[in-house]
């Protein structure tokens, strides 16, 4: 079966789901514990699955396969790149469990069996083997995020929840007849295998563009991206982590696992279109950013910003991009969730995200502000935080391919600069605009225990990206294989060890 | 070859017999005997269903011609029978509560059954006919079966107003194309269909009597531009009426506009072909449209049926095996989510035991009736067709077979309406899960519909998908028999 005997994928995604109905027959007390419990357990199934990761394995682990369905079977396995996104969701799971712990009160069995379907569909879109398996995972989790943003979320709820959930699902509906189209045309459901299938280059562009409309939203790409600010704004705290940390994030595997390797030729075609989409999206977001009053707006906007680089680095077509790319996913996952936890922590105490009603944390707040400051340095890209490593390689990448989206990507960064300095300068550093703000009590020991381990990530990740680099490496090598022939090559031709001409330099003398 | 064509028609004749039976205890001992009949209504339900193993489920050609058993209407009975008799039971609560519990209830249901297995069966344009109007006839009385009530009685007008004006337009088709083919069956109408005509005059006037036929067929299953009735009917109805007549009819005109369009206008798919893509993508849309506006929960599930039919005659626009497949897994599917939404509408009583239809009237509901809400929140997802759902899976299937004989653009095109179809659906489960809480709604008194709540709930749950190689290969055969 696999290296550790018994199907470890089933058993991660049969624990929470198993634990959300059990919530909704508990009380809401019980409801936490069992919540946290289990995915906790769904964690450390994840740290078993990294530790027995084989990096010189086959490309595909810890695989599943029961035709259970007739059309399409219940395939499952990872590759390190899946892997390295479940272990992101593990992570974050149990922390959101414990942002919610007090915030929520109201209907909390039903809150924490969203929750933990949500965590069954997230990992099952990372560890399907089966095209219609995937979409069928894809497209589950907008039900319990639309009830999480309906239910437990802020004045404007209502809007927001028929908002994403209306655009994503236009997203993809397409996706899937170019799905049904592809099934027919190669026989096979198998997503390793329809890895490896070349299909007609003039189909592919369809494919692509039914492919692209799913994914640039889930992403999400400018212009697509007005659902998030809302769904942001209006999700409770654990239901923005969720959403920032690893629902953006299956937009990327997509480009990653599908787009890419099944449509080279196109994605070759129409890397122009996902550039200028990018470059957009990383000046424009950011400067509307700049202008927001609204905390979660702003992270909210910095989100589609950080996920333009992702873009930028999955097409540039390179090792460093790609890489660069999937860094950015890990690291954005990490600190803007964790960002979304400092506005939430804040939130609580004074039920509002105004910018302005905010001052002089620093003060009365000071292990707040010390961790608020660390993942606002992250989330600028500063050495050493997680960011830095993603954002650099896929500058890197992208300078390969076009030095022209190099540069406008690079803006991005001093843009991102500005806008989280100004508003950490706004809520922690100054007076306090009245006697209520300075009297907010710093991290409980709670908001610490959620706090530390993802400050430790958010370094670790920075300081030493090998660990995390290094289960990604072959399979994006696979992948750099597959796309080869249609690299159109860049406009930067880098050449090592050319001395420079004789002539000049005798000229100089 | 008499009595096996008696075997054949076996489900029919168990029926036809049960409810002339039926129909004499019930002169006799009047509306006491009313819960007797309706158990021994689904007794009989059960027994044609069984009787379908027999001969009655492949046994061929009956009546010289007129009669056809085989995999398809067995399917399409078994289904009918279901759905039937999910009726039947659902409406023993219903009137017992208004106090106007009565023995020709079911039997009319009974007698409109027998029509459907007669459509779903019939070889030949008079079966065809007769069958309809067998169903149609018990189902104009069944609209307007609270007499006192005027919007039943209004119900019942409409409807048969409109299906007489129907049944016209179908008459007229068919004698158009007995007129054009010498003939009235269905396999003698597709060989005089494959010679080519003598001249154009010839050739438009068979494509009239085709045109008519699908007028008169899309009519009975609610198909855009031919929908009008089905909001006033369904909303004047009594509710467990409405529950039948979403269901069962809707598969029995179904299956008869499939045999039609396949056994004997199968070499003309050419000219049908544009009329049900056009219907198909027209009542997608429509319905999907004019049911955001509304505010009666019946009307709303009127224009969901009709978004539906949408969807299931993208299937049939494939005109192929895997499309008949397609259409009847999504019928399959379709009457367990519309009979388990009718189930759940079943439960909107006010205080006083008084049905509420009023959308609403829901808000809060997970609060105040969670299990009930969550029931309601499947089937709309489910028609919504968002997976996990089980109401994923035919759109699938439809969507699957309309690639598979090249009409990507259709089910791209399709798809992208069952988008606007998701809005209202969301709405109701906005109002249950995030408004406040209205008036609670009277207490379940009865474990029957609850249970039977429970059990379209898992059909249609992500449970369903286990069925799909059964539910597959059942539904492959029976669209096998007419190819």
């Amino acid at each position: 079966m696999n290296q550790l005997g018994f199907p470890v994928l089933s058993l991660m995604l049969a624990v929470p789901f198993a634990a959300a109905i059990a919530c909704l027959f508990s009380s809401a007390q019980t409801a936490r514990w069992l919540a946290l419990a289990a995915t906790l357990v769904d964690l450390l199934l994840g740290i078993l699955l990294w530790i027995n990761y084989d990096l010189a394995g086959p490309q595909w682990q810890f695989t599943e396969h029961v035709d259970l369905f007739g059309r399409f079977a219940w395939a499952l396995g990872i590759d390190g790149i899946a892997l390295m996104l479940i272990m992101l969701s593990v992570f974050l799971m149990p922390i959101c469990i414990a942002a919610s712990w007090e915030a929520i009160q109201k209907r909390v069995p039903e809150y924490m069996a969203a929750f933990l379907l949500m965590e069954t569909l997230m990992i099952g879109v990372f560890t399907a083997q089966d095209l219609f398996l995937f979409y069928i995972m894809f497209e589950a989790g907008l039900i319990p995020m639309y009830l999480i943003i309906g239910i437990w979320g802020g004045a404007r709820r209502i809007y927001a929840s028929y908002k994403f959930f209306l655009y994503t699902l236009l997203g993809s509906v397409l996706m899937l007849v170019a799905m049904l189209w592809m099934v027919r045309e190669a026989g096979t459901t198998d997503i390793p295998t329809l890895m490896n299938y070349d299909f007609p280059v003039h189909a592919q562009t369809w494919l692509f563009l039914a492919f692209f409309a799913s994914f640039a939203v889930k992403m999400p790409m400018w212009p697509v991206h007005t659902w998030l600010p809302d769904a942001h704004v209006e999700a409770p705290t654990a239901g923005s982590v969720i959403l920032a940390g690893v629902l953006l994030k299956m937009g990327g595997y997509g480009f990653i696992r599908f787009s890419l390797p099944m449509f080279p030729e196109a994605s070759a075609q129409l890397m122009w279109l996902v550039f200028g989409l990018s470059m957009v999206a990383v000046v424009y977001t950011s400067l509307v950013a700049l202008v927001q009053e609204d905390m979660k707006k702003l992270i909210a906007y910095s989100s589609v910003a950080h996920m333009a680089f992702v873009t930028i680095g999955l097409f540039a077509f390179n090792r460093q991009g790609i890489e660069g790319g999937l860094m950015v996913m890990l690291g954005h996952g990490l600190v803007s969730g964790a960002l979304f936890l400092c506005v939430g922590v804040i939130y609580d105490r004074l039920h509002t995200r105004e910018i302005a009603r905010y001052g002089g944390l620093s003060n009365n707040m000071p292990k707040y502000a010390l961790f608020f400051l660390l993942f606002t340095m992250a989330s600028v890209g500063l050495p050493g935080t997680s960011n830095f490593v993603g954002e650099f390689l896929s500058l890197v990448g992208a300078y390969h391919a076009s030095s022209w989206v190099a540069f406008v990507a690079t803006t991005g960064v001093i843009l991102g600069a500005a806008y989280m300095l100004y508003l950490y300068r706004r809520v922690a550093y100054g007076e306090a605009p009245n006697a209520e703000v300075a009297s907010l009590p710093d991290l409980s020991a709670r908001e610490l225990a959620i706090m530390v381990p993802l400050a430790l990530s958010v370094l670790w990740m920075g300081v030493y990206p090998e660990s995390f680099l290094a289960p990604m490496r072959r399979d994006v090598g696979s992948l750099l294989a597959r796309i080869e022939r249609a690299n159109p090559g860049g406009d930067a031709k880098i050449a090592f060890g050319h001395r420079p001409a004789p002539a000049a330099h005798e000229g100089a003398h | 070859m008499n009595s096996l064509s008696f075997m054949m028609t076996l489900p029919e004749v168990i029926l036809a017999l049960g409810a002339l039976a039926l129909l004499m205890v019930s002169a006799y001992a009047g509306d006491r005997a009313a819960s007797f009949v309706i158990g021994a209504t689904v007794a009989l339900f059960v027994a044609a269903a069984v009787s379908l193993i027999g001969p009655a489920g492949s046994g061929g050609v009956a009546f010289g011609g007129l009669y056809r058993a085989d995999g398809f209407a067995a399917f399409a009975k078994l289904l009918i029978y279901i759905a039937s008799a999910i009726s039947v039971i659902a409406a023993h609560g219903y009137f017992s509560r208004l106090g106007t519990l009565r023995c020709e209830y079911p039997i009319l249901i009974l007698l409109s059954a027998t029509g459907m297995g007669m459509m779903v069966s019939a070889a030949d344009l008079l079966t065809l006919y007769v069958g309809l109007e067998l169903q149609s006839l018990a189902a104009y009385v069944l609209a307007s079966f609270l007499r006192r009530d005027t919007r039943a009685a209004e119900a019942g007008l409409k409807y048969f107003v409109l299906g007489a004006l129907a049944s016209g337009i179908l008459l007229y088709g068919i004698s158009l194309l007995y007129g054009f083919t010498g003939t009235t069956s269905f396999e003698g109408i597709a060989h005089a269909l494959a010679v080519p005509p003598a001249s154009t005059g010839i050739a438009t006037a068979r494509l009239f009597g085709l045109v008519f036929v699908f007028v008169g067929l899309a009519f009975k299953i609610s198909a855009v531009p031919f929908h009008m009735w089905t909001p006033d009917v369904y909303e004047g109805a009594p509710t467990p009426v409405t529950a039948f007549f979403a269901s069962a009819p809707k598969v029995a005109a179904m299956g008869l506009l499939v045999r039609v369009a396949v056994s004997a206008l199968g070499t003309e798919t050419h000219a049908w072909q544009q009329i049900v893509i056009f219907s198909a993508l027209a009542s997608t849309i429509l319905g999907g449209v004019a049911a955001i506006g509304q505010s009666n929960i019946k009307r709303l599930l009127a224009y969901s049926s009709i978004n539906n039919v949408g969807f299931a005659l993208i299937g049939l626009a494939a005109g192929t095996a895997d499309g008949v497949a397609a259409v009847m897994t999504y019928m399959t599917v379709y009457v367990a989510m519309t009979l388990g939404s009718f189930l759940c509408v079943l439960q909107m009583r006010d205080a006083a035991g008084n049905p509420v239809e009023t959308i609403a009237s829901l808000s809060g509901l997970s609060r105040t009736r969670p299990g009930l809400a969550a029931a309601l929140a499947i089937f709309m997802f489910s028609l919504a067709g968002i997976p996990p759902l089980f109401g994923f899976w035919p759109k699938f299937l439809v969507f699957d077979a309309a690639v598979g004989a090249h009409l990507t653009w259709l089910a791209a095109v399709g798809i992208a309406t069952s988008v606007i179809g998701a809005f209202y659906y969301l709405k109701i489960v906005k109002t249950m899960y995030f408004d406040e809480p209205a008036p609670a709604y009277a207490p379940s008194q009865s474990a029957v519909e609850g249970g039977l709540i429970a059990l379209t709930a898992l059909f249609v749950s992500p449970l369903g998908y286990f069925a799909i190689p059964a539910l597959g290969a059942a539904s492959l055969a029976a669209a096998k028999a007419l190819f």
